[in-house]
């Protein structure tokens, strides 16, 4: 048992540790050359543009579903009006980056895994290096840039689209009117609040596409190998962005607030 | 190395006969198994190392070694001059610029066009201007007699045309080493007689020396026993080498992470040991 115990906590220390060396080869890929910059291109069309779908519903459809739960609650003390102000209030501090950051880790952290794992396995990352190219500047670095560039910014649609979907559910559910709804979205946000809401997705977006990229490059054993990384990326990335969620909000609230 | 030694190993290695590569007592170890214990080998410019043995013998991780892919745990390692046991990845970039890899089933990238897998390290890693990469890419893809499919995606390509991709990937920035990973593992005869061809056109018409890992004995015996000229008309003939050029091709057997033979077709055939015949047959 103590054996076993040992052996965990060894391979724990080793992933943390490889981890750390991937963040740290990467920051000094991100401020040295060489600089692929096709590649950066390439990935913040692949991460940003091509994640505006999901995001684009998952915002809409949780502003309008959350304006609706809202109206009943707000109804039993006669506060329907204000519901425009719970709206905002949740979907900026925190549904908004939470459930961007949830759905591009499984979009982007799942397909970042699956990619660089197969790269792994088929040899090519091997060959990338045999030709003389680092991997971490080819393959890692572009998608980290995109995922700390492109995340804050799908996090601003996402959050329009919910109140978007907040205020349509409101007009024609509830039947608060317009402008009172527009005026209790904004009534309620403070500078602090979209500070927070912006500092957030800066760092899941880099959390999501780091824990990809580290297990995607540590794949071994074939293609039950990448299936395997698949899955530890979306599980790692979603549950490290929920408790790291808890501590940014911990640690934002004492600053900002 | 400081300018005088890389001056003074420059100068050596550009004699006949130099050591391009020297294996020196290496040894690598995964855990509790061992997989090399004590190689020791020296390949000589323009000659031909083919390297034998049993799956997990230790084959495609010698190459690995050579091109600084994976570190021995011990022994020394040297590859046109540099100690390559000793380089940390950025120092290993320049040697690498002369040592070309074949890996098993090619490892071309999936997302990249032929054109784009073997101009992949002048693109990308050179200045060389884009006119001249693109020549340069359709003069050796002319050369392995694939022109045609040069905008085709690797999933498009047959095994035996990946494979000779890959050699075209390899010699595409002129190494001067090539390592052959089973270049022809997989592949019906036919095919791999063609794979064959290559590797020997490449020895003997650009002068590259070559590593070949492989446990296919007749494309070994083949590259072995084979030359390639070129005739006045500037064909280019595969003949039954001449008795000094089998001599530049040398076997190595490795068993049980040692060499267990070494020497050249003729010794190789003629062997009694018991392994090496049963291997053999």
């Amino acid at each position: 048992m103590l054996a076993f115990i040992v052996n965990w906590l060894k391979k724990a220390a080793l992933e943390v540790q490889e981890y750390m060396r991937l963040i740290g080869a990467t920051m000094r890929g991100v401020v040295t050359p060489p600089i692929y910059r096709h590649d950066i291109v390439e990935q913040f069309d692949q991460i940003g543009i091509g994640s505006l779908t999901v995001v684009l519903l998952t915002g809409f459809f949780t502003g309008a579903a959350l304006a609706s739960q809202t109206g009943i609650t707000l109804d039993q003390f006669g506060a329907r009006p204000v519901v425009g102000r719970l709206v905002s209030a949740s979907i900026v501090t925190e549904l908004g980056p939470v459930l961007t950051a949830l759905m591009l880790t499984g979009r982007i952290g799942s397909g970042i895994a699956a990619e660089l794992g197969s790269m792994v396995v088929t040899d090519q990352v091997s060959a990338l290096r045999a030709l003389g190219t680092d991997p971490i500047r080819k393959l890692v670095v572009p998608r980290v840039l995109a995922g700390l560039v492109m995340a804050p910014i799908l996090t601003i649609v996402s959050d329009f689209v919910g109140i978007v979907g907040g205020w349509i559910v409101s007009r024609f559910q509830l039947q608060v009117a317009s402008g009172q709804y527009w005026s209790s979205v904004t009534d309620v946000l403070f500078i602090q609040d979209v500070q927070q809401g912006l500092i957030k997705p800066f760092v899941f977006g880099f959390m999501i596409v780091t824990i990809a990229c580290h297990v995607g490059l540590r794949t071994k054993g074939g293609t039950q190998g990448v299936g395997r990384a698949t899955t530890i990326a979306v599980v790692a990335g979603s549950v490290s962005i929920i408790a790291m969620d808890f501590f940014i909000t911990q640690v934002l609230v004492t600053l900002l607030y | 190395m400081d300018e005088t030694a890389s001056a003074t190993a420059a100068s050596i290695l550009s004699e006949p006969g130099a050591p391009v590569v020297v294996f020196d007592r290496v040894q690598l170890a995964f855990d509790d198994k061992v997989v090399l214990k004590d190689v020791s080998f020296t390949l000589i410019k323009g000659h031909t190392k083919i390297i034998l043995g049993a799956s997990g013998a230790g084959k495609s991780i010698t190459l690995k070694i050579i091109l600084g892919l994976l570190r021995a745990d011990g022994g020394v390692v040297w590859v046109n001059g540099a100690r390559v046991d000793q380089l940390s990845e950025r120092e290993l970039m320049p040697v690498r610029a002369d040592l070309g890899m074949i890996f098993q089933e090619g490892a071309l990238f999936d997302s990249l066009t032929v054109r784009e897998n073997v101009g992949y390290k002048l693109y990308e890693e050179t200045d060389m201007p884009i006119e001249d990469v693109d020549r340069r890419v359709e003069e050796v893809l002319g050369f392995i007699g694939l022109s045609e499919h040069i905008d085709k995606m690797p999933s498009e390509l047959s095994g035996g045309q990946r494979r000779r991709v890959a050699i075209a990937r390899a010699m595409a920035f002129k190494p001067r080493i090539l390592l052959y990973d089973e270049a022809t593992t997989g592949l019906d005869p036919i095919t791999a007689t063609t794979v064959d061809d290559e590797i020997i056109k490449l020895r003997d018409l650009e002068g590259v020396s070559s590593i070949v890992v492989t446990h296919q004995l007749r494309d070994a015996f083949y590259i072995a026993t084979h030359m390639a000229v070129r005739d006045s008309g500037g064909a280019v003939r595969i003949l039954p080498a001449t008795p000094e050029k089998a001599d530049e091709a040398e076997f190595i057997m490795l068993k049980d992470g040692l060499i267990c033979f070494e020497g050249n077709a003729e010794e190789l055939r003629s062997s009694t040991d018991p392994y090496l015949r049963q291997f053999l047959t």
